[in-house]
C-alpha cells in the first residue's frame, strides 16, 4: 500500500481539480435552473463515461507495455506541459487566476438568461446540457488520468481509489457548502499536477522509446524536483519581467512629462 | 452530420493538443528522435526528452507572453 501512495496522491490531486470544475458547473445549473434536469444531465454523462471506461479499459490493458508507455508518455507529456504553461502564465500575472467564484457567476448569469425549453422527458434542456457537458468533459480527464497512471503502474485499483476519494471529497464538500469551492488554491494544485504529469510523461515516454534511465525507477526522484525547479524558475523569471514591463508602462508617461517639464525649466531659466 | 464531425474533431483536438500545437509537435518529435537514437544509433538518449520538454515549455511561454499565440 505504501508503494502505491505516490500514485494514489497524484491521481487524487489531479482528479480533485477536475471534480472542482465539474462541481462549479453542476451547482450553477442546479441552483439557478432546476435540480431534476441537472441530475439527469449528470447521470447521462456518468453513463457515457462508464461506457468509455468499459471499452477503453480492457483495450488499453491488451497493449504491450512498451507501446503503451510510448503513447501514454507522449499524451501525458503534452497534457502536463499545457497545464504547466497555463499555471506559469497565471502565476506570473499574464493570465487571470482561475477563479471558481467568478466562473460560477458567469455560468449563473448565462443560465438565468437562457430560456426554459422542454425536450421529451427533459423538462429543462439548458440545465441538462450544461450539467452533461461539464461532467462529461471533466470526467473524461479523470478517466484519462486513472487509466494512464493506473495501467502504467499496473495498479488500476490504486488509481481508481485516488480518483474516487477525490470525487467523493469534492462532492460532499460541495453539498455541504452549496457553493463553488473558491478557497481551494486551484492554481497551485494545477501547477503540482502539471509537474507530475510532465515528469511521469517524460519517464514513461523515454522508457517506451527504449531509453534506460540512470537509476531505473529512482530516476523519477530526480526528474520530479528538476521539472518543479525549472517550472518555478520560469514562473519567477516571467513574473519579474511582467512587473518590469508594468513599471515601465506606468513610468513612461511620467518620464515624458518630467522630460517636458525639465526642458521647459531649462528654457525659462535661460 | 458534418457539423457534428467537426465539433467532435474540435473537441478531441482541444482535449489532446490544447492551446499550443507546437508543444505537442516538439514532444512527439523528441520521442521519435529518442527512439531512433536509442534503437538505430545505440545511444542511450535519456537526456533528450527532459531537454525537449523544457525547451518546448520555454518557447510556448515566450510565444504566449510576446502575443504570438
Amino acid at each position: 500500500m505504501t508503494a502505491a501512495l505516490p500514485l494514489v496522491l497524484t491521481v487524487f490531486v489531479a482528479c480533485a481539480v477536475e471534480a472542482i470544475e465539474a462541481l462549479t458547473i453542476v451547482l450553477a445549473a442546479g441552483l439557478t435552473r432546476q435540480w431534476r434536469s441537472t441530475f439527469q444531465g449528470m447521470t447521462a454523462a456518468l453513463l457515457v463515461l462508464t461506457a468509455i471506461v468499459g471499452v477503453l479499459g480492457p483495450t488499453i490493458t491488451l497493449l504491450p507495455l512498451t507501446a503503451l508507455r510510448l503513447v501514454v508518455g507522449a499524451l501525458l507529456g503534452i497534457f502536463g506541459l499545457q497545464w504547466l504553461r497555463k499555471a506559469i502564465l497565471r502565476a506570473a500575472g499574464y493570465k487571470a487566476l482561475h477563479d471558481e467564484a467568478s466562473a460560477y457567476l458567469r455560468e449563473v448569469a448565462a443560465a438565468k438568461a437562457a430560456p426554459e425549453v422542454r425536450r421529451r422527458w427533459i423538462s429543462d434542456w439548458y440545465a441538462f446540457t450544461l450539467s452533461f457537458k461539464g461532467v462529461l468533459l471533466e470526467g473524461l480527464e479523470v478517466v484519462f488520468i486513472v487509466i494512464t497512471f493506473g495501467d502504467n503502474q499496473r495498479n488500476l485499483g490504486a488509481a481508481a481509489v485516488g480518483a474516487a476519494i477525490a470525487v467523493v471529497v469534492v462532492a460532499v464538500t460541495g453539498i455541504a457548502v452549496r457553493a463553488p469551492l473558491a478557497k481551494v488554491p486551484e492554481n497551485a494544485m494545477k501547477f503540482a499536477v502539471g509537474i507530475m504529469l510532465t515528469s511521469f510523461g517524460t519517464f514513461w515516454g523515454g522508457e517506451g522509446a527504449g531509453v534506460r534511465w540512470p537509476g531505473s525507477d529512482a530516476a523519477l526522484l530526480v526528474i520530479v524536483p528538476v521539472v518543479a525547479a525549472v517550472s518555478l524558475g520560469y514562473a519567477a523569471w516571467l513574473r519579474r519581467s511582467h512587473r518590469l514591463s508594468e513599471v515601465a508602462g506606468r513610468s513612461q508617461p511620467q518620464a515624458t512629462r518630467l522630460g517636458t517639464e525639465s526642458q521647459t525649466e531649462g528654457v525659462t531659466s535661460r | 452530420m458534418i457539423r457534428a464531425l467537426k465539433l467532435f474533431g474540435a473537441f478531441w483536438y482541444d482535449f489532446v493538443i490544447g492551446d499550443d500545437w507546437h508543444v505537442a509537435a516538439i514532444v512527439v518529435a523528441a520521442l521519435a528522435l529518442t527512439a531512433v537514437l536509442t534503437h538505430a544509433a545505440g545511444v542511450n538518449a535519456w537526456w533528450l526528452l527532459p531537454i525537449a520538454a523544457f525547451a518546448a515549455l520555454a518557447w510556448s511561454l515566450h510565444r504566449a507572453t510576446s502575443g504570438k499565440s
